[in-house]
Parts: C-alpha cells; sequence; structure tokens
C-alpha cells in the first residue's frame, strides 16, 4: 500500500523539489530522505490525507537543514537563500508528523517530463531518466529492465543530470512553436519504453511502466490529441499481452493475431482505448486542426480495428498508407503491405515489400518469406526466413522462425 | 549561465558565396553582436593562417597549418549570457553558419559560479 503510494507520488515530489531548489540531486536525495522517513512513520502513524504535500514539506524542511549545515560551498549558501526566501513567502514550515500545513502542492510533472526528454540529452539517457525521476524506478530496476549492468545505468544517469545542471537544461514546459516538436520526443520515449516490454516476455513491467506515464501525460495534457492517441494505442496493444505469447517446454513462443484467444482480451482495456481514441479524433478535443491526425492517433485507430471480430483489412491497409504518407517510414509501408495481403491478396503485398530495400531489418526478410510462401515460392521464401533468423533477438521470434523454416 | 557558441563551417562554404550574400552573412553576424546578451566574441581568418604548436620529444614544434584536419573548420564564437540552454539553442540557430550547412556547437562556460 505505501509502496503504491511512493511509486505513484515520487514523480510530483521530486518535480516539485526540483521546482523549488533548481538542482536536481538535491531534489532527490531530499526526496528519497522524506520517503525514507514516510516509510519509518505511516505504519504507525497511518498515511496523510495529503501524501505528496506532506513528503514535499518534510523533504523542503531537510534540504534546509542540510544546506545549513553545508554551510562551506559556496553555491549551496547561494541555494539556501532563495530557498529561505521562497520558503519564507510561502511560510512552508515541516509539518509535525502525520499533520499537514499544505493540501496541495502545484503539479510540475509536466516541467520534469520535459527536463527529461530534452533533445539535449541522447535518447537513452531520456529514457533512464524519465523512469528514475517520473516513474519512480530505481536505478537497479532500470538497469535489470534494460539488460544493463546496475553501473552502467548509474553512470548514464549521473552523466545525464551532470549535464542538466552544467549546461543549463530548463526545468519547464517549452512555449508555442516548439512545444509540437518537444512533446513528440516525450511520445518517442514512452513509445520506446513501451516496446522494450511488449516485444519481450520477460520485461511485461516496462509496458505496464510506459502505460502508467501515457495516463500521467494524458492527465496533464488532455487537449492534444496524440497523448491521448499514444495512451490508446498502448492500451490495445496490451489488451492482447495474455495471448501474445504461449508457454512451451521451451520458452515462450509467439502467437500471431489470427491465432490469439480473443476471449483472453482484456476488453476492459480495449474499451479504454477506444474511448481515449474517439476523444482524440473528437474535433471539440483541441489543437489538432493545424497539422491534421497525426501518427498515434493513426495507428491507435488501426489497433482498434485489429480488436474487431471481422478484420476490415481495406480499412486497415488504407489506414497503414495515410500513415505512410505521413511518416515517409519504410517500416509503415511494411506493416501496410501486411494489410494489402490481407486485402487483396500476397501478390499486390509482395510488389509493395520488393520495392522496399530494408536489409537489416529482420521483419521485412519475415514478411517476404511468408508472402513467398503463401505463393507457393518455397526455395525462395526458406532463404528469407533463414535471413529474418539471422537477425532475430528475442528467443521467441527465434523458434518461430525456426519452425516456419522446417515447415517450408 | 554563460555560453560559448562556436561556430564551425564546411570548408569553402565562405569562399562558394556571391559578393552580395557574403555582405549580407557579414551583416547578421554584426546585427548578432547587439543581440542581448551577448558578452563578446571574435571571428577568425582563414584556417589557412593557422599555426599550430605543440611539443615534440621535449622539442617545440611549430608547423603551418591547423592542429587537425577535420570536415568542419572553426571559425569564430560568440559568448552569450543567457538563462537556459533553450534561450542560448535559440539564439544559435539564428547564427548564419547554421544554414550554410554549418554548425554551431553551444558548449557551457566555466565561470566563478560553476
Amino acid at each position: 500500500m505505501i509502496e503504491q503510494v511512493f511509486r505513484d507520488e515520487w514523480g510530483r515530489v521530486l518535480a516539485s523539489l526540483i521546482g523549488y531548489f533548481g538542482d536536481f540531486d538535491l531534489a532527490e536525495d531530499a526526496a528519497a530522505e522524506a520517503f525514507a522517513i514516510a516509510a519509518q512513520r505511516w505504519p504507525s502513524d497511518g498515511v496523510p490525507d495529503h501524501p505528496a504535500a506532506w513528503l514535499v514539506t518534510t523533504a523542503r524542511r531537510r534540504a534546509i537543514d542540510r544546506l545549513r549545515r553545508d554551510r562551506v560551498l559556496a553555491t549551496k549558501l547561494r541555494l539556501l537563500a532563495a530557498a529561505q526566501t521562497s520558503a519564507a513567502q510561502t511560510s512552508a514550515a515541516e509539518p509535525p508528523a502525520g499533520e499537514d500545513t499544505v493540501d496541495t502542492i502545484p503539479d510540475e510533472r509536466l516541467e520534469l517530463v520535459f527536463m527529461c526528454c530534452h533533445p539535449a540529452l541522447a535518447v537513452e539517457a531520456q529514457v533512464a531518466l524519465t523512469l528514475r525521476a517520473v516513474g519512480g524506478l530505481s536505478t537497479e530496476e532500470i538497469a535489470r529492465a534494460f539488460l544493463v549492468p546496475p553501473e552502467t545505468m548509474k553512470r548514464r544517469l549521473t552523466r545525464a543530470k551532470s549535464k542538466i545542471k552544467v549546461a543549463g537544461i530548463p526545468f519547464g514546459v517549452p512555449s508555442g512553436p516548439r512545444l509540437p516538436e518537444r512533446l513528440g520526443t516525450i511520445l518517442a520515449v514512452v513509445y520506446l519504453i513501451f516496446n522494450e516490454g511488449y516485444g519481450d516476455p520477460g520485461r511485461p513491467g516496462l509496458a505496464a511502466e510506459a502505460i502508467r506515464l501515457g495516463r500521467v501525460l494524458a492527465g496533464l495534457l488532455p487537449a492534444q490529441p496524440e497523448v491521448l492517441g499514444l495512451l490508446a494505442l498502448m492500451l490495445l496493444h496490451d489488451s492482447r499481452r495474455e495471448t501474445r505469447f504461449a508457454g512451451t517446454e521451451d520458452g515462450q513462443d509467439l502467437v500471431l493475431l489470427p491465432d490469439q484467444d480473443r476471449s483472453r482480451w482484456d476488453w476492459r482495456q480495449i474499451a479504454e482505448g477506444r474511448a481515449l481514441l474517439d476523444r482524440a479524433l473528437d474535433p471539440a478535443t483541441g489543437t489538432h486542426t493545424a497539422d491534421g491526425t497525426g501518427p498515434y492517433v493513426i495507428q491507435a485507430a488501426i489497433a482498434s480495428l485489429q480488436a474487431q471480430e471481422q478484420l476490415d483489412w481495406p480499412q486497415i491497409s488504407a489506414l497503414y498508407g495515410t500513415l505512410a504518407e505521413l511518416t515517409g517510414s519504410p517500416v509503415v509501408r511494411l506493416n501496410r503491405a501486411v494489410a494489402v495481403a490481407e486485402a487483396d491478396g500476397p501478390a499486390a503485398a509482395l510488389a509493395i515489400v520488393d520495392r522496399l530495400d530494408l536489409p537489416d531489418y529482420q521483419y521485412w526478410h519475415s514478411t517476404r518469406a511468408e508472402l513467398l510462401r503463401r505463393l507457393g515460392r518455397r526455395d525462395e521464401a526458406r532463404a528469407a526466413f533463414q535471413r529474418a533468423l539471422d537477425l532475430a533477438r528475442t528467443a521467441p521470434e527465434r523458434r518461430f522462425l525456426e519452425r516456419r523454416i522446417a515447415e517450408s | 549561465m554563460q555560453y560559448a557558441l562556436l561556430i564551425y563551417y564546411k570548408p569553402g562554404t565562405t569562399e562558394a558565396l556571391g559578393a552580395d550574400e557574403a555582405e549580407a552573412v557579414h551583416r547578421e553576424y554584426m546585427e548578432l553582436k547587439d543581440t542581448p546578451g551577448m558578452l563578446g566574441g571574435a571571428s577568425l581568418h582563414p584556417v589557412e593562417t593557422a599555426t599550430t604548436v605543440r611539443l615534440r620529444d621535449d622539442q617545440l614544434l611549430v608547423t603551418d597549418g591547423p592542429f587537425a584536419d577535420t570536415k568542419e573548420i572553426f571559425a569564430g564564437f560568440y559568448l552569450l549570457e543567457a538563462d537556459d540552454l533553450d534561450r542560448a539553442t535559440e539564439i544559435a540557430a539564428r547564427i548564419p553558419a547554421v544554414r550554410l550547412g554549418g554548425s554551431v556547437e553551444i558548449r557551457p562556460v566555466v565561470t566563478g559560479e560553476s
């Protein structure tokens, strides 16, 4: 129970402290200290009515106490002066245990997300920072999720925080024309986290974490269709999580969409995703009139169609066509080919696939192979499956491709 | 915060400009000097005029030309006072080198505060 509160409140508390102190490390240390105090007191004293406000107030007072003790450092003295001034202004004395002096703290998580996903940071640093700062995951948890040693992840986070400080990466929401572009970076980070977890049955926590981040963003930016679209897309994909892999002696095997047990899909989650999609497509929602429907909304619409019992392949392939035009992505064209195969047959699809040239992309080879197999061109199919196998990274995919090679 | 905006060009870019365009680019650089927060800067003569000094086997070695043959040539810099990286980026983006195929590297400056 307390652990859940911690996870949920970490981002909010940390964001508020960074906004207050203007220093990531100081804020993180103070937050950790306040959470440790809460872990001691809450089990006996009870969880306060406003946990985030309690944590922020406690963290602020502890940090200011510590700054007083650390008078030797000139920079910290200046921070202290600033903090004391603003503390005097807001008269935020620390509450006695279990008692609140402030009921609400302003939600500054959006500022925090924009800082963590600043384009001046490398993508892997953006991902790690977002999970740590907004998601409240520990360094060890993030390291495990991304299959790197904890020391490596610790260095990555330290380096990123140091760059934020030294290079002056702002804690704030960009204004006007920069917003859509910067928002795109954030959505890409969340979707990357989702896909890391979605593609690997051994790391389901990452998909859930991405959805949680998506919910936070949708709460903070309810008028951004792409934010709603991304959450809808993740919910719709994730609704099939129980059926995408089947346990065998060798481990987990991939189960393709037509072979999945629809009764085991999470229909409540599908309904939620579809409701979000409707909101994203509703012109009253807000800010999408300028640039039309965005890529996440289109992908969510495709995922929604894929949850229907009778698949409407012509419409799915038309949406992939729109998406391909919008993004210019050869991977999207490849996905379109899969839909075209169902709508117009494998020959039409193979013509699209052969116009693409993605020799290092596993799914280009496996899609080609599947189409060749359906057209009865078995030798070519086998060779293409073999190329895909050479590139496959996860065990379920490798076993799937090995079976296809054995069958063809 | 203070930032150095380091300006790089691909070789031959400035030479390829017509007289009118070179004049216009020069004017833009002069105007940038008047941007609020601009503390200073310098424009450098072409890399052909460079001389490099280093120590080889305890001997001072003076050679003609730049320190390293790189794809981009360091052509000058601005020193800027700005609130944060976003503001510095905004100004860096207005430096003509950016649209002329070069680039601007933004480096925070070590000051008494940091």
